[in-house]
This record gives structure tokens, sequence and C-alpha cells, in this order.
């Protein structure tokens, strides 16, 4: 399982005043935290970043590679940042993530950007004309993004496909179509494709208490149906991993020892389920 | 071989709600089946209709739809007995829309004045609604709830600002509740959580998941009252089996087809029926998605789907 450390996002307050004063201390800071913690690529989310993209990414890219020896995932909307930032990407710690193309056409010129600098791609599983209704319609979109990874020369193993983890307190009936999209991706390739997920997103809106308890849980049953990579808390997914083996006794049906533990995990896997409707007092019905 | 329709199961209930005290005390709700589907369980109750009136002059209400009530809208009490009396309501829908801050800002004990007399003039059920401003609604409906004590009526409406002070006076003073969330399914099932979580039944609750007038997002209010149908009875989920209120007259009488004069639209038709037709087919419509209780303006409306109804369950 490979942990895209989620940390260095312009949305968290601290990172935006950071990036906006070039402040390099918090950045590494927080970068060389989510390398101990186990991630294996940091996400370096600069927001759509139309006025000075570039210099903003290569000055993220060569902030984190300065103390951490990993590749850097390149998360904006903006191509010519991107571009940026992957000519200054240090290859010597792994090839770096390009966040991302989909099947919006303006999208599409980020294909030639990974055939170019010999980047790994996510491509999102959305299209122009807003959400996917399904996981079939996921696939399908994700069959029209690798048959276009090909022709613009990005080969199918650098290829991670996304179906867009939705927001469980709106849109409760994705998280179980998400999950069988991660299963019907695997399906459409031989080796089976790669997969990523941007897994905070499940709990974005829930009550701060139960965040980490749907996102780890929702991680846990991602990863039973063959996710390979997530853009994540790598701290938080640890602890997950800790409790993958009570988890799926628990998901298997049995009874654990943690009476507690275990209804939390019973009560988080019907709502992902789609068992009981969801509410922000799910866990103290 | 004999034909055998397909018949579904279902695991849970809707709470029966009673409103009012003795013999013209109405219950609603009670059913394990989705609306109509008699052939698959119990539908112990009809659809309940309450008739909307005001505490201050519908002046804002369009022509056609005032005009039934001209002669006793200056003035609650006869307006309550009216509908009572003349159109044989079953229930009265008191909206206290004169307390709103930007209307006549009636204070609170003028309110409970108000429903004291009303009480007083009538015999069948009362709902008490209020302006729909959170705050003002904390005061009013406080006052109101025990003015109007241990009279059993439905009192609301409860909105995430401001249930905590009306659902402990709905509870002191022995009232029904009403829990309005905006279209959202998920806030609409945390609301009875933090309602019950207070100590108040959820045998006690009505959920208002907000209605629209048909052409105006109708469909969403259509599919919110679906799904929460569907939790309650296939989930059991216990916290969305309370009935469901559609809060019809007042989303209807303010859209286009109900007011446009037929002069300026002559290919719409007659705009009394239109009006008519409108209401009726808007609170059909929510039966059908599964309200148990509809408030309601015109009599001919209220009328036609009484009708209805009664053909059906």
């Amino acid at each position: 399982m490979l942990i895209i450390g989620e940390k260095l996002s312009i949305i968290a307050k601290k990172v935006r005043e950071a990036m906006m004063k070039k402040d390099k201390g918090p950045i590494q800071e927080i970068a060389t935290r989510q390398w101990k913690e186990g991630s294996g690529i940091i996400d370096a989310n600069i927001g759509p970043a139309e006025d000075g993209g570039e210099d903003l990414m290569q000055w993220m890219v060569t902030t984190i590679q300065e103390v951490v020896p990993l590749p850097v995932c390149l998360d904006t909307t903006n191509a010519s940042a991107i571009e940026a930032g992957l000519k200054v990407h240090n290859n010597q710690w792994g090839r770096p993530l390009i966040n991302s193309t989909s099947n919006d056409p303006e999208r599409f010129p980020i294909l030639e950007l990974g055939a170019k600098y010999n980047s790994q791609v996510i491509g999102l599983t959305v299209g122009k004309g807003g959400l996917p209704a399904d996981a079939e319609e996921r696939a399908a979109i994700a069959a029209d993004i690798m048959g276009r990874a090909m022709e613009y020369g990005v080969p199918l193993e650098d290829l991670y496909l996304d179906p867009l983890v939705l927001q469980i307190a709106t849109s409760q009936d994705h998280a179980l179509k998400v999950i069988e999209a991660i299963r019907m991706f695997q399906e459409m390739n031989d080796p089976p494709m790669k997969t990523v997920v941007g897994l905070s997103n499940i709990s974005n809106g829930c009550p701060k208490h139960l965040r980490p308890i749907l996102n780890k849980y929702y991680f846990l049953m991602l990863m039973n149906a063959g996710l390979t990579s997530a853009i994540a808390d790598a701290r938080e997914m640890a602890e997950a991993l800790e409790e993958k083996k009570l988890f799926d006794d628990v998901l298997a049906g049995k009874e654990i020892e943690d009476a507690a533990k275990m209804q939390e995990m019973k009560k988080t896997i019907d709502v992902i389920k789609g068992n009981t409707l969801y509410a922000h007092s799910y866990l103290e019905m | 071989m004999a034909f055998t329709p397909t018949k579904e199961t279902y695991s849970g209930k809707v709470y029966p709600v009673t409103v009012g005290t003795g013999e013209t005390a109405v219950t609603f709700g009670g059913e394990n089946v989705l609306p109509f589907h008699s052939f698959e369980g119990s539908i112990p109750n009809r659809p309940v209709i309450a008739m909307e009136i005001q505490d201050v002059p519908p002046s804002d209400w369009p022509e056609n739809v005032r005009k039934p009530f001209e002669a006793v809208s200056d003035d609650p009490v006869k307006w309550a007995k009216f509908c009572q009396d003349e159109l044989k309501a079953k229930a009265i829908a008191l909206r206290l829309v004169g307390t709103h801050p930007d209307r006549e800002n009636r204070s609170p004990e003028d309110a409970s004045k108000t429903v004291k007399d009303v009480l007083a003039a009538i015999t069948i059920p009362l709902i008490i609604l209020g302006s729909n401003h959170a705050e003002k609604d904390s005061q009013v409906l406080v006052a109101v709830a025990e003015a109007a004590k241990d009279k059993n009526c439905l009192i609301g409406k409860a909105q995430e600002a401001n249930y905590k002070t009306i659902a402990a006076a709905a509870m002191a003073n022995n009232h029904k509740l009403i829990a309005m969330s905006e279209l959202d399914i998920n806030l609409s099932k945390q609301l009875n959580i933090l309602i019950s979580q207070m100590g108040f039944e959820k045998e006690r609750l009505v959920t208002d998941p907000m209605c629209s007038a048909l052409g105006y997002g109708i469909e969403y209010t259509y599919s919110v009252m679906e799904r929460i149908r569907l939790a309650a009875l296939t989930q059991n989920d216990t916290t969305m089996q309370p009935p469901m209120l559609g809060d019809v007259g007042m989303y209807v009488w303010k859209v286009k087809e109900t007011q446009a004069p037929e002069a300026d639209l002559p290919q719409w038709g007659s705009t009394e029926e239109r009006g008519i037709a409108w209401e009726a087919v808007t609170a059909t419509s929510l039966i059908i998605a599964g309200a148990e209780l509809l408030i309601m303006r015109h009599p001919a409306a209220v009328a036609a789907v009484q009708k209805t109804l009664e053909e059906l369950v």
C-alpha cells in the first residue's frame, strides 16, 4: 500500500500561509513528519494556482525534496505549473506523480506532460458533465482515460485510476459505488490497473471526532477491494493497518473482545454499506 | 395455476401520531407498508388534511385562495370555526405569521391569546405553526405551547437552530412536535436524533423534510420523503419512523402558475381552476411519496384530495 501524504495542501491555513510567504520551515517540517510516518510520496496541492503557479510548484518540489528523499505528487489544475515542477523534480528519489488527468478535454494535455517527463499520472474518472452516477460509469470513463493514455504514450502501469471519493454526509450511496469501482478498475487490464483515492473526502463535512473513524475503516474496506494507494494521513493509515485484523473479523460477522470497538466498527460498516442512513450522530444510535 | 402477486415485506413501521383530544382527535401514520400498498400490510389511518388559517388577515395570499375565506379571515376565531363547521375540516393549522419581525411583529403574548381564543372556539385538533423565523419562533412557540397546555396540539417547526427550546416546551406541555430540516435526508435524521436525545419521545414527532410546489423542486421533496419512508420500512430505522408533513399551501400559493391571470396567459386557462389543481396535485404527489399529514389552503383542493384518499385508502 502506497500512502501519498495529504498534509501539504493549500486548504490548510498553516500550509497556505507558508506557501504565500515562501517560508520553508513549516513545509519541510510537515513533509518530514509524513515521510517518517510512512508516506511514500508527498502530495503538493497548490490549488488552481492561476498566478505564479510555476514558481510556487517549483518552490514546493525543491523545498520538499531538500529534506525528504521521496518523489512528489504535483497536485494542481494548472498544467504549466505541473510542467515547471516536473522540470526541477529530483527523480533520484523516485518518479513523480501528476494529479490529475480526467475525461475533461482541458485535462488531456496533462498526459503529454506525463509522457514527456516519464511521470506517473492519476486519472480521475470524471468527465466534463459532472459526477459519475455509479461504478459502471466510472469504469467507462476509466476505459476512455486508459485509451487516451496509450495514445499519448503513458504506459498503463504508470496510470493510477481514481474513482473520486464523495462525502458520506451528502452522497452516502457513492461510498459503496467507489469500492465497487476499485474492483472493476483492476479487471480492466492484466496486470491489474493501479488505483488511488483521495481518502479523507469521505469524511469531509462530518464532525471532527468522526473523521478518523470513517477514514480508517473506509480505507480498510477499499484495501480489501484491492486499492493500491491513497492520498491520506499516513499516521491515521498506520493506525488503520494495526486494526485491520480486528476489523476484518467484524466485517466477517465475528465477535471481538473490545465491545465498544466492535460497535464502532459495525456501525461504521453499516453506514458505508448503506445499511443505515448516515447522520452525524450515527455512532450514538 | 392461480396468479399470486409479488409482495414485499417490511421490517419497520411508521409511528401513529394522534393530535387533539376526545372524539375529534385525529391519528395519522401507523402503516407498515409504502403509501397505498394496503395489499402488502396494514394502513390503519388515512393521511390527514389540516386547513391553514393565519393570526393576521391573509393579505399575502392570492385572490383566488383569499376569496373563499373573505367573510371570516379578518378574525382567526371566525376563520377557524368556518373551517370546522362549514368546510368540515378534520384539523386546523394556525400559522402565526404575524409574529414575524418583518410582518406585524406580534408578541408571544398576542400569539398566546390568539391560540387560546381559537382553541376555545373549536373542538377539532389544532396545529400551531410559527412564522419560520428561527429566533422569534423560539419565543413565540414556547409561549403558545404553554397557552395550549394539555390540548395535545402539534407544534412547530423545530429546526436545527431552535429545536432545544421548542422541543422542551412541547415536552413540558404535552404536545406533539414538528421537526423541520431543509431538504436533506441526513440532516433530517440528525435533527430527529438530537431531539430524541433531549428525552423527547420519537413517537411524538412529525418530520417535515421541507415542501416544494409542483414545478418548483417537488422532485427533491418527493425523493427525500421516499427515502425517509424506505429507511423507516426496509431498514427499520426508528429515527425515520415518525410520520411526515407536507406543508403544501404556503408553497403552492406563491408560484406563478397559481396566480398568473388568464388574460395574460389564455393558453393556461382559468386562474382559479389552475390554482386549485396545482395545490391538489402537489398534495397528492406528496401523499404518494409518503406524507401522512398535509396543510392546505383552498377548500376545493382539500375536497379533491380528500375524495382521492377516500377512494384509495
